[in-house]
């Protein structure tokens, strides 16, 4: 996928694919590769399309890579190394946006029209059923004069 | 000369579509027989014409015709015969060409198979489907000329993107237009029953089917390009939140919301407003699909023609009808006045549940869709939404869906007790949380997602199976005997729990093993010991390839022998990787070969992937049933009564 990944690669002479996460890339640490590898599919390539830098080809994403790997080896937090990448990429680089300012309307937009729905549903049902709960209306004197030569009593 | 003629009936076709658009609606206004009866041997010439007219590009590719710019642009004579065909639509011209075809296609099975409907109502809506003709095609004269020549024809084409030579995506686009398209018809009788004033059972029995089939093929390419991704891009991602994958995505959740909000349409006559809302919904997410994709409004890896120009002509076509659509609707929804009524425990109140969580389901992937949009105008933020958001507020819409689905599924209609109709599907749930119970105490301390889903998926599968059960009163024989309606929804919503299932396990047990290889080594992966046995550069028709050979074996003995694949395609300049995959119910083996290391040896991808298949499997099986829900016979005795009906026209009309 990601055309523009491959476009990027184009861009060196006719470079052979280069898979994502790298054997020579990964951290000798189990539980700091698995945080590393962890920490990466949050992180967007940022010349890539929709793309984490754990999925993405690109030399960017590599390097963004290697820069989360170093930051964990040197001692930081996730939160650090995050914090780290987003001071010096901006918060583009995040693809869970933080719920934070204008991003709070993102984050509650989905729950607030869910109860709104409910609501609106809510009142469509109780109006369906104050209707069935009515009693049926009696006959009308036309009505039962038909109804009679109907039974043809 | 063949593609003159091909350009020449597709702008007769639109002169064919404007006059479909206006006279026969002028006809149902006054009342004149013979303005509104144009409408049928309008739409089959319009169809003829476009059918001639794709037929003309398609023969171009063919024969490798390299005086047009899209062939140039799109094939090379070295490309095999299938993605030579394909190549057709995989470019923004074909693809539009294609996409009228499709439109010209469904107004004209709807000119054939409508004898049943009432003149008027079939007149309008054989008029609304030649509008959007109409505007499609100005679109495709105008802004994206597939018939275009060269003065000077190169020797030779630069090849279709090699991503797109692939069996799956090969036959991605037309299901998906066929689905996308589908959906069009649903909104033209919107838009007919909203002229007319009126919505009855038999206008959703007449939309239903049209609505069925555009899920149907809506669900097959949408599983297509999702099984596609899993093998060509070499990590066995299938769902990735992608904006043009959203695109495809809310039509479908609007679409199977629009299915069961139209059963209430015609066993209950209740929810009319709402159903003539979601149809005009779905057709206005499938434009909004086709503008995201083709406007580049949001870069995304599948829009392959980035043209503010055609942006602009989408954007002012989508504002035309939905705006109209909507405005109608804002003056006439009122006189849909609904007659049934129902208590707040009965099955008509679960479908209106199954609406709130579809519809908000799709408004959250709308929000998160245009968010990076509205974020950068509005405030100045450049920011993401990924993948990482859409799960997590997308998902416990889904769960919700489907704890209450085999319930509501199950509901006896006006009234229902819940103890009571829980009863035949106890089974089921006591299955499910047994099994549940089973994955957690197994799989010991791993993701909470593997157990939900069981739950979940077994609590589909076996609620379905349930409810069959029950209706045929537990009886084997009556099973054969039960309406295809019955067979049908059961089929989809156990699909849905096949589904969940595979997403589930496959996200929880995913095993991945990244090392460098050498040649002859073996190692363990999961309980399997694959051996790199040899690597050799391998030529194919128009790639060059360099193709290992893996074996896999569990135990000391033999499991697969597979040959992934690196591939580069000199003519485009590009390289792609050719994953290696053994399938299995249970499981999936998958093989990645990369590049050759400085140390000697090769960079191994190996991944083991629980219930991969069962994603895909669920995808068809929904599709299934929509196609046995669609033969049931209260659709075929409605073709019968449009046979007797037909005779009766054709004397009506010849005594005129």
């Amino acid at each position: 996928m990601r055309v523009m990944v491959l476009l990027v690669l184009l861009l060196l002479p006719l470079a052979a694919p280069s898979l994502a996460v790298q054997p020579d890339e990964m951290l000798a640490d189990p539980v700091l590769e698995a945080r590393a590898r962890e920490l990466s599919q949050g992180l967007r390539c940022l010349v890539c399309r929709n793309e984490n830098i754990d999925e993405s080809n690109a030399d960017l994403a590599r390097d963004l890579r290697l820069l989360v790997r170093e930051r964990l080896v040197a001692g930081d937090s996730d939160a650090e190394a995050i914090a780290y990448l987003v001071d010096r990429y901006g918060e583009y680089v995040l693809l869970r946006p933080t719920a934070s300012g204008s991003n709070l309307i993102l984050w509650i937009a989905g729950p607030v029209m869910f109860l709104l729905a409910l609501a609106g549903a809510g009142m469509y049902l109780r109006r369906r059923r104050a209707t069935a709960d009515e009693p049926p209306r009696a006959l009308s004197e036309a009505e039962t004069a038909r109804l009679r030569e109907i039974l043809g009593k | 000369m063949i593609a003159e003629l091909g350009h020449f009936t597709l702008i007769l076709a639109m002169a064919i579509a404007a006059l479909q658009a206006v006279i026969p609606l002028i006809g149902a206004q006054k009342g004149w027989r013979g303005w509104m009866a144009m409408a049928t041997p309008a739409a089959t010439a319009q169809f003829l014409c476009l059918g001639f007219s794709f037929a003309a590009l398609t023969y171009a590719f063919v024969t490798s015709d390299f005086s047009l710019r899209l062939v140039v642009l799109n094939s090379h004579t070295l490309k095999p015969l299938l993605y030579k065909v394909a190549g057709v639509w995989g470019n923004h011209e074909g693809s539009m060409l294609l996409w009228v075809l499709i439109l010209s296609g469904f107004g004209a099975s709807a000119a054939w198979f409508g004898a049943g409907l009432p003149p008027r109502l079939k007149a309008r809506v054989l008029s609304v489907q030649a509008m959007i003709g109409v505007a499609f095609l100005g679109f495709i004269i105008f802004t994206s000329n597939p018939f275009l020549r060269l003065a000077e024809p190169p020797f030779n084409g630069e090849d279709l993107n090699p991503l797109l030579q692939d069996p799956g995506l090969a036959f991605h686009p037309p299901f998906l237009y066929l689905g996308y398209v589908g959906l069009s018809m649903a909104f033209s009788f919107a838009v007919a029953a909203l002229i007319e004033g009126r919505v009855d059972a038999a206008w959703a029995r007449w939309v239903r089917p049209w609505t069925l089939a555009a899920w149907m093929f809506l669900t097959i390419g949408i599983a297509l390009g999702s099984w596609w991704a899993y093998y060509e891009l070499g990590w066995g991602g299938f769902w990735f939140w992608d904006p043009v994958e959203n695109a495809s995505f809310m039509p479908w959740l609007i679409a199977t919301a629009l299915l069961h909000s139209a059963i209430v349409v015609e066993k209950r006559e209740a929810l009319k407003a709402w159903t003539i809302l979601l149809a005009i919904l779905a057709f206005a997410f499938s434009l909004t699909g086709t503008f995201i994709v083709r406007s580049g409004v949001l870069t995304s890896v599948h829009a392959f023609a980035n043209d503010p120009a055609r942006g602009i002509f989408i954007l002012a076509i989508l504002a035309v009808f939905i705006g109209g659509a909507l405005t109608l609707y804002a003056f006439r929804a009122s006189a849909m006045e609904a007659r049934g009524v129902f208590g707040l425990v009965s099955r008509e109140s679960a479908l209106v549940l199954n609406n709130v969580l579809l519809a908000v389901a799709a408004f959250v992937v709308f929000v998160g869709t245009l968010w990076p949009l509205v974020a950068d105008l509005a405030f100045g933020r450049k920011l993401s939404v990924g993948a990482p958001f859409f799960n997590q507020a997308f998902t416990p819409f889904m769960v919700l869906l489907a704890v209450i689905l085999p319930l509501g599924a199950i509901m006896p209609w006006k009234r229902a007790r819940i103890g009571q109709s829980l009863r035949p599907l106890w089974g089921a749930l006591a299955l499910a949380l047994a099994l549940a119970a089973l994955t957690y105490v197994m799989q010991t301390g791993r993701s909470v997602l593997a157990p939900v889903g069981v739950v979940l998926g077994v609590w589909l599968i076996g609620g379905a199976l349930g409810e069959l059960w029950h209706r045929a009163g537990r009886r084997t024989v009556r099973l054969a005997r039960l309406p295809r309606a019955d067979w049908g929804k059961a089929l989809a919503h156990a699909g849905f729990g096949v589904s969940i299932l595979g997403i589930s396990l496959l996200t929880a047990w995913d095993v991945e093993d990244i090392r460098v290889a050498q040649l002859g080594e073996t190692f363990d992966v999961a309980g399997y010991d694959v051996t790199l046995a040899n690597v050799e550069r391998v030529d194919g028709p128009n790639y060059q390839s360099t193709m290992a050979t893996m074996r896999i074996s569990r135990n000391g003995r033999l499991v697969a022998v597979l040959h992934p694949e690196k591939r580069l395609y000199p003519v485009a300049r590009m390289p792609t990787t050719e994953a290696a995959i053994d399938n299995g119910v249970w499981r999936d083996l998958y093989l990645v070969i990369g590049d050759p290391q400085t140390g000697g040896g090769w960079a191994v991808r190996t991944y083991v992937k629980p219930f991969a298949n069962w994603i895909w499997a669920g995808a068809i099986i929904m599709a299934l049933g929509g196609a046995v829900s669609l033969t049931d016979r209260r659709f075929r005795v409605a073709a019968g009564a449009r046979k007797a009906r037909r005779g009766a026209g054709a004397a009506g009309i010849a005594a005129e």
